[in-house]
């Protein structure tokens, strides 16, 4: 097994916090308390804000609890990527073959430039120098193999080659879980395996039976061994894809479309060669002829869906750049976009589920969803909600899709006078102005205590022709909301049957004097 | 008695027996059967549709929004994502009592002339792709969806109101106007409907099924409805002595 490269690390703390807090010029030390939250659990937060007893993983309601003057801001990964691209050209500036590993955190091979910097401490002292004018708070470490570095930049330190093995096992055993949802430090936790090093004593044989490819992964990162799944190969150049845009195309959401075939048959195609890929380039040529090239490198392997994500920030980053004109590049419209293998794995150690699981399935809908928003706005895309109320009409709430669900009634609230179910299939909202007529042929009247005076007889809907009734029920009076003259409702309602069979929930204002106007409220359809 | 003819076998016999067919016979066959995975449908259901809604078919539902949500309910609560695209407003309610799985069920009310790049866009990742057809859609846009659905692997249901149609289905769907039953004049209130839903289609479902069912039924999902009368006649002997 090949020697683990020496890596240097460059960490940007809660980079989700500084992100989020620049869009309205604030930092990330300003004595805020701030967290980033998504799906309602914190993701970052400001030094202040763990002064209080924030952390990461915590619900917002306990984070508010702990600290009731934090600002809450929601994720978003485009923005931490584009605000991440100046701080990767200084870098770049500096050093080359910088590889992103998210935003926020970048790797840099230690071996060449420590040489020509003449020491690592040097290095160190020359990235951060680098990176000065672009982020406020970074930390550097360098080690062997990207997990040991990240752990040293987070701790700030450089560890001397060849004894990284002997700074990791000295770490809890839950720094291998990153995002605190593995299963594996929980069992390791209750085997009473505390530390790295406890965990690395174990014999690899009896890890890999008990825990799989991926504890043996794990494992092996513990070890401080090459934390690379197992083998890297020479990536299969001809697999790298490339999608061509005529005429040059300026904008994100069309490329990352574009783009998505193609990455599913990057992955496709690295896959048909029981590869995966852990490392990308993204190369992007320019009407102007300029080509601007950016490593991305996952912890695990990269699927079709990542390579897109990581299409759109990159892309966006760059674009972005050209617009607040600080740079000069890119000087014009893409015209080409190309995606090349950098470093691949056998998939023996990282596998998709076979069938793709739920959060698989979900993910893409999700996306096209998106897609779908970008077509036609934000808000052509809703979702039903079922809410209170003593209405169908009411009953059925309809919120723009990705937004919080916060419902003003709720269901399980008793709602007394609603009507049984079935519920009407169609409801409409606002509910449309019809006739009801009586055998007469004048209005049917619901009198003030709630009673018809004719039976209906016939129903005229907007400008059709009208149909016979052949049953009714009702009246079922609703005196709502009495206290509140501006949404007071006094209102009847009753079941319709015509002849073609069609049933319906009419609603009318209940008057003695004056002629009511009735509703349709909902179709049996 | 006579012999029976023997033909002499052609070169195209000699080959079918050795299970080649011809590049348009596999078209044809490719067209009426879509194949691959099912998705379940609801135990009322499963006489019109044996084999579940077969991923890559498309099967149109024609005039009634209880039915189509009838038809998603047991594949969305089994974890399918199902998309609503111009549809009549529908009634959370309803959708939530045949157990449709709200949190899948994403609704797109208008989409205007995008229509075709929305569904397309949809069948490439959604598992049942309901759609309104427009009052015109061009043979080939209809040839290229269908074939979008079935090389996806998506299920495509047409929702088809007064007047549209859509000839490539798989399967279509209707119901017959139904009897309401717990109304009456003034008094009682909507209880359950009795319908004749028919499935006819292609291929092996050239064969209409009919099944008689309760849609909604009191709980608002759907039921078999049993052919006999549901109680039986009892004759009364007045008793002697």
């Amino acid at each position: 097994m090949a020697d683990p490269p020496r890596l240097a690390v460059l960490w940007c703390p809660d980079w989700p916090v500084v992100a989020a807090r620049s869009s309205t010029g604030g930092g990330r030390g300003d004595g805020i308390a701030a967290a980033v939250m998504t799906a309602n659990h914190v993701v970052a937060c400001s030094p202040y804000a763990r002064e209080f007893g924030v952390r990461r993983g915590m619900r917002r309601r306990e984070a508010q609890a702990r600290c009731p003057d934090l600002v809450v801001m929601a994720r978003d990964e485009a923005a931490e990527a584009r605000c991440f691209e100046p701080t990767i050209q200084a870098v770049e500036a500096v050093v080359a073959g910088v590889e992103v590993m998210r935003p926020g955190l970048i790797a840099v091979g230690a071996a060449g430039p420590s040489r020509f910097f003449g020491g690592e401490p040097a290095l160190v002292e020359a990235l951060r120098d680098a990176v000065q004018a672009t982020v406020d708070d970074v930390e550097i470490g360098v080690a062997d193999g990207t997990f040991a570095a990240e752990q040293a930049a987070r701790r700030g330190i450089v560890v001397p080659a060849g004894s990284s093995a002997a700074f990791l096992a000295a770490l809890p055993v839950a720094t291998l879980d990153a995002f605190g949802d593995s299963p594996l430090v929980d069992v390791l936790q209750r085997l009473g395996i505390r530390t790295l090093g406890g965990f690395a004593a174990l014999p690899a044989k009896d890890v890999s039976a008990r825990f799989g490819p991926l504890g043996a992964w794990a494992h092996r990162q513990a070890g401080g061994r090459d934390d690379r799944p197992v083998v890297v190969r020479e990536p299969p150049l001809e697999c790298a894809v490339a999608v061509e845009f005529e005429p040059a195309v300026d904008r994100v959401d069309v490329i990352a479309f574009s783009a998505r075939s193609v990455a599913e048959k990057f992955i496709a195609d690295l896959a048909a060669r029981a590869l995966a890929c852990a490392c990308v380039e993204l190369e992007v040529t320019t009407e102007n002829g300029e080509q601007l090239v950016r490593r991305w490198r996952q912890t695990g392997v990269l699927t079709a869906p990542d390579v897109i994500d990581r299409v759109r920030w990159q892309v966006e980053g760059w674009l972005r750049q050209q617009n607040d004109s600080s740079s000069q590049l890119p000087s014009a419209g893409i015209v080409r976009l190309r995606i090349v293998p950098v470093e691949v794995v056998p998939t023996g150690t990282h596998q998709q589920a076979l069938w793709g699981g739920e959060g698989e399935s979900g993910a893409r809908a999700r996306r096209a969803l998106a897609r779908v928003q970008t077509m036609l706005g934000l808000g052509a895309v809703v979702q039903p909600l079922v809410a209170g109320g003593r209405s169908p009409v009411q009953r059925t709430e309809l919120v723009a899709w990705g937004e919080e669900r916060s419902l003003s009634r709720q269901p399980s609230d008793p709602w007394p006078g609603r009507l049984p179910s079935p519920a009407p299939s169609v409801v409409l909202a606002p509910p449309a102005p019809i006739q009801l007529l009586d055998a007469t042929g004048r209005p049917v009247v619901v009198s003030e205590r709630g009673a018809v005076t004719r039976p209906p007889t016939r129903l005229r809907i907007g400008g059709e022709t009208p149909v016979s009734v052949t049953s009714w029920a009702g009246p079922w009076p609703a005196d709502e909301r009495w206290w509140d003259p501006a949404s007071a409702a006094r209102v009847a309602r009753m079941q319709l049957v015509d002849v073609r069979g069609r049933a319906y929930l009419v609603a009318g204002e209940m008057s003695a004097d004056h002629t009511p106007g009735w509703f349709l409220e909902g179709i049996y359809d | 008695m006579t012999a029976p003819v023997r033909t002499p076998p052609t070169p195209e016999r000699q080959l079918a027996h050795l299970g080649v067919v011809s590049g348009s016979a596999l078209g044809a066959a490719w067209g009426s059967r879509p194949t691959g995975p099912q998705l379940p449908v609801v135990a009322a259901l499963e006489p019109l549709l044996p084999q579940g809604l077969r991923r890559g078919s498309t099967i149109s539902v024609e005039g009634s929004v209880s039915l189509l949500l009838a038809l998603l309910s047991a594949a969305s609560a089994d974890g399918a994502w199902c998309v609503l695209v111009d549809l009549p407003p529908i009634s959370a309610e309803a959708a939530r009592d045949h157990g449709v799985d709200l949190a899948r069920l994403p609704l797109i009310p208008a989409t205007g002339s995008n229509w075709v790049a929305v569904v397309g866009a949809l069948l490439d990742a959604f598992d049942i792709v309901v759609a309104r057809s427009p009052a015109r859609l061009t043979d080939t846009e209809l040839r290229r969806l269908t074939a979008r659905t079935r090389q996806r692997g998506a299920v495509l249901v047409p929702f088809l109101t007064d007047g549209t149609r859509w000839p490539l289905a798989d399967l279509r769907m209707s119901v017959e106007p139904g009897q309401w039953s717990g109304i009456g004049d003034g008094y009682g209130r909507l209880r359950r409907r009795q319908v004749t839903v028919t499935a006819a289609g292609r291929g092996q479902a050239v064969r209409p099924r009919s099944s008689e069912l309760w849609l909604p039924n009191p709980q608002g999902s759907v039921d078999a409805c049993p052919a006999e009368p549901v109680a039986p006649v009892l004759t009364i002997h007045p008793r002697h002595g």
